[in-house]
């Protein structure tokens, strides 16, 4: 499938991976706009507080958080920042993660009638699944915002390198989703794992607790998971001066979405002729 | 080749499809169902393994939904594509609207494709009218700007100005597919395929996107359209290509193309054109069992020419001891849907469970030149009106004008509009006596 600009003729052969993929891809960058304004527009209509999810469900999980690993297992924060910021700086990614990684696996399911229908670029639509979680992110930001008024608490410069997180996190979230999402295309078993990988994660990254109480022995190890370097970044901008970065492991961490991302591009477009067959 | 649109050469495309082994029905003993799942266990994760599609069932078979497919479209030609369920059409507009992947061969296109396979496609229940336009539009390739411009052109065609806000699961199925149509239809690609979608909405919105699609043809635009209806692609398509079996079984003009499709069924009305599946047409009193046309020694036929008389015919069965008079009745329709007249048999006495044929003759120089579909109906008015079966499409034939030698022609040579063109008495007498020489 690739496109000639001299005379525009189209060629439809097997096993022909389109020569101008990428900017296809940038030519349908409207759909792309248009899907992921669709699944904000539908998010919340026909519930009666809408929006307000958006924010009741991070703020009571840092309740919760806070109460069970601050106050009833006495768990350090880092620093001198108060137990429930640090909770927060490490859930506001946690989640954005996760909703993400959801939302882009389930995507590809979910719009089937799309896919056996129309043609464009497919890997607009798990992208899109993803954009649609960062809106959530930000609405979670401003509890983060009332959080640190209230805490009187003032970030440092390293507020400034919150969005190469933001872009760390979104790209973690990116390649284990269209890896998953385009398996779950041919084997449903996948839709079942990942609520699983989801509810097991967040206890595995250190959301209610600091990457600190990790042993130093363990701590490179414990980075294997791309999300540890996700929300040790996040801290690290957030809470300023008040944590240090483990570089080694947030070197790893950089490096397992590297690799969970090539993964992802690989068996999604290896796979994404035979979509429309196999949905 | 510029005036080539779409050129398609050796075209196939194969599924794996799997059964479950004959007798799998009877397996009662626990042991046997236990041994199965485990082998079938076994085998998914195998296939799992090697990258492979889980296929249900334990015999796998390899099935040519296309196979071996060639033809040209050229550019601004509206063709139509004709075939019994199963004979690869959908496939064939997959692939070339780039859906799916062929498993072999090549095809070559030249311009932007649009392709409307489903009325509709992407529509949010959720989103209002105004909202689904937009979103509706940009999935079939629109740019925002371009479906701005239009905007108030596809409400208006689509008539729901009312219910612009309101989220379109309220609206009644009828609004709904108008509302789809109309954004589709103001696609301006160089290449339209559309699958059978106009089947949905009443007669009026049907004529009106013919009238449109009509248009989008008449502006240079390629026209690939998947029917099964013989009148609608009659009406809109010069050439035709049947597909029977994953392959091109003709390709040509139009009338020739439909009347061997008509061929191939006739003489099996339960295989009519417009039904795919065998299934019985009929009630508990009676059901169609055949249906044609015949030369007056009973040949059959499909095509008359226009000054021969013919007979048209119908064979159904009375399965009740009803005492009821049944009537059939012939519709005759011509190729543009419009029905030019019916006829039902005078005279018919109560009928006895059995096998009946009815013949009605068809003089000559009576029906115009061109393409009819007839209906065939059984029908009894003892209680109400009670119609036994009515199948559309039954019968299909062309009524072929030679121009040389026809009596209703008078030396003209062009085109005879009207449903029939009967040879009827005429008197010519001079008004006054003066013209006397």
């Amino acid at each position: 499938m690739k496109e000639s600009s001299a005379h525009n003729i189209l060629v439809i052969e097997p096993g022909v991976a389109a020569r101008h993929y990428w900017r296809d891809l940038w030519r349908y960058r409207e759909l792309f706009y248009v899907l992921a304004w669709r699944d904000i527009a539908v998010r919340y209509k026909q519930t009666i507080i809408g929006l307000t999810w958006a924010v009741l469900r991070p703020f009571l999980t840092m309740v919760v958080f806070t109460v069970v690993f601050g106050r009833i297992a006495k768990l350090p924060t880092e620093g001198a920042a108060p137990y429930a910021l640090m909770v927060f700086a490490g859930l506001l990614p946690w989640q954005f993660f996760s909703t993400a990684l959801s939302e882009s696996s389930n995507s590809l399911i979910g719009n089937a009638n799309l896919i056996s229908k129309v043609y464009f670029p497919r890997l607009i639509v798990p992208t899109a699944a993803v954009v649609v979680s960062f809106v959530d992110f930000l609405i979670s930001f401003l509890i983060l915002v009332v959080l640190m008024l209230w805490y009187r608490f003032l970030p440092g410069w390293q507020i400034l390198t919150l969005p190469l997180f933001v872009l760390m996190a979104f790209l973690a979230s990116l390649g284990p989703g269209l890896w998953i999402t385009s398996l779950n295309v041919k084997y449903r078993d996948f839709r079942y794992v990942i609520p699983f990988i989801v509810q097991l994660g967040l206890y595995v990254s250190p959301v209610g607790f600091s990457s600190t109480v990790v042993p130093e022995q363990w701590r490179l190890l414990y980075s294997m998971n791309p999300v540890v370097g996700v929300i040790d970044g996040f801290r690290w901008a957030i809470l300023g001066g008040e944590t240090a970065i483990y570089w080694p492991g947030f070197a790893l961490s950089w490096g397992m979405i590297a690799f969970f991302l090539w993964l992802g591009i690989r068996q999604f477009r290896r796979m994404e002729r035979s979509f429309a067959d196999l949905i | 080749m510029p005036d080539v649109a779409i050129a398609v050469e050796g075209l196939s495309k194969s599924y794996i499809v799997g059964h479950q082994s004959t007798g799998a029905g009877q397996y009662t003993a626990l042991r046997d169902v236990i041994a199965r799942n485990a082998r079938s266990f076994v085998r998914k994760t195998r296939d799992m393994m090697r990258g492979n599609a889980i296929v249900q069932g334990d015999e796998m078979e390899e099935f040519w939904a296309l196979k071996d497919v060639s033809f040209k479209v050229r550019a601004g030609d509206r063709v139509g594509i004709i075939g019994r369920n199963g004979a690869g059409k959908s496939t064939l507009l997959k692939i070339l609207s780039r859906i799916t992947e062929p498993t072999k061969g090549r095809v070559e296109i030249a311009g932007r494709v649009a392709s409307l396979l489903e009325v509709g496609t992407g529509f949010h229940s959720e989103l209002n009218g105004r909202e689904n336009i937009y979103l509706n539009g940009a999935i079939l390739g629109m740019a925002k700007g371009e479906i701005r411009r239009k905007f108030d052109e596809i409400v208006a065609f689509a008539e729901v100005e009312k219910f612009l806000d309101t989220p379109v699961k309220r609206y009644s199925s009828g609004m709904y597919v108008r509302l789809a149509f109309a954004v589709a239809a103001h696609l301006e690609p160089d290449i339209l395929i559309v699958d059978e979608v106009l089947a949905v909405g009443d007669a009026q919105f049907q004529k009106k996107c013919m009238g449109k699609i009509q248009d989008v043809g008449k502006e240079g635009r390629t026209v690939l359209f998947v029917s099964h209806n013989m009148a609608m692609i009659s009406s809109l398509c010069e050439t035709t290509i049947y597909l029977q079996n994953g392959g091109v079984r003709e390709y040509g003009p139009t009338s020739r193309v439909i009347l061997k499709y008509a061929a191939a069924s006739q003489n099996s009305a339960s295989e009519a054109p417009d039904c795919d599946s065998r299934r019985i047409v009929g009630d508990s009193y009676a059901r169609l069992l055949a249906g044609g046309i015949c030369d007056l020694n009973g040949a059959p036929l499909i095509e008359v020419e226009i000054g021969d008389m013919f007979k048209i015919f119908m064979e159904y069965r009375i399965s009740v001891d009803a005492d009821r008079r049944f009537i059939p009745n012939f519709h005759f329709h011509r190729a543009d849907g419009s029905c030019a007249f019916v006829v039902s048999a005078p005279n018919v006495g109560v009928l006895k469970p059995g096998d009946y044929r009815s013949e009605c003759h068809v003089p000559g120089n009576f029906l115009n030149d061109g393409l009819y579909s007839v209906k065939l109906a059984l029908s009894s008015f003892e209680s109400g009106v009670d119609v036994h079966f009515s199948q559309d499409g039954a019968v299909l034939f062309n009524i072929r004008d030679p121009i040389d030698g026809v009596a209703t022609r008078v030396g003209y040579n062009g085109p005879i509009p009207g449903a029939i063109r009967p040879l009827l008495p005429w008197t010519i007498n001079p008004l006054h006596g003066d013209n006397l020489p």
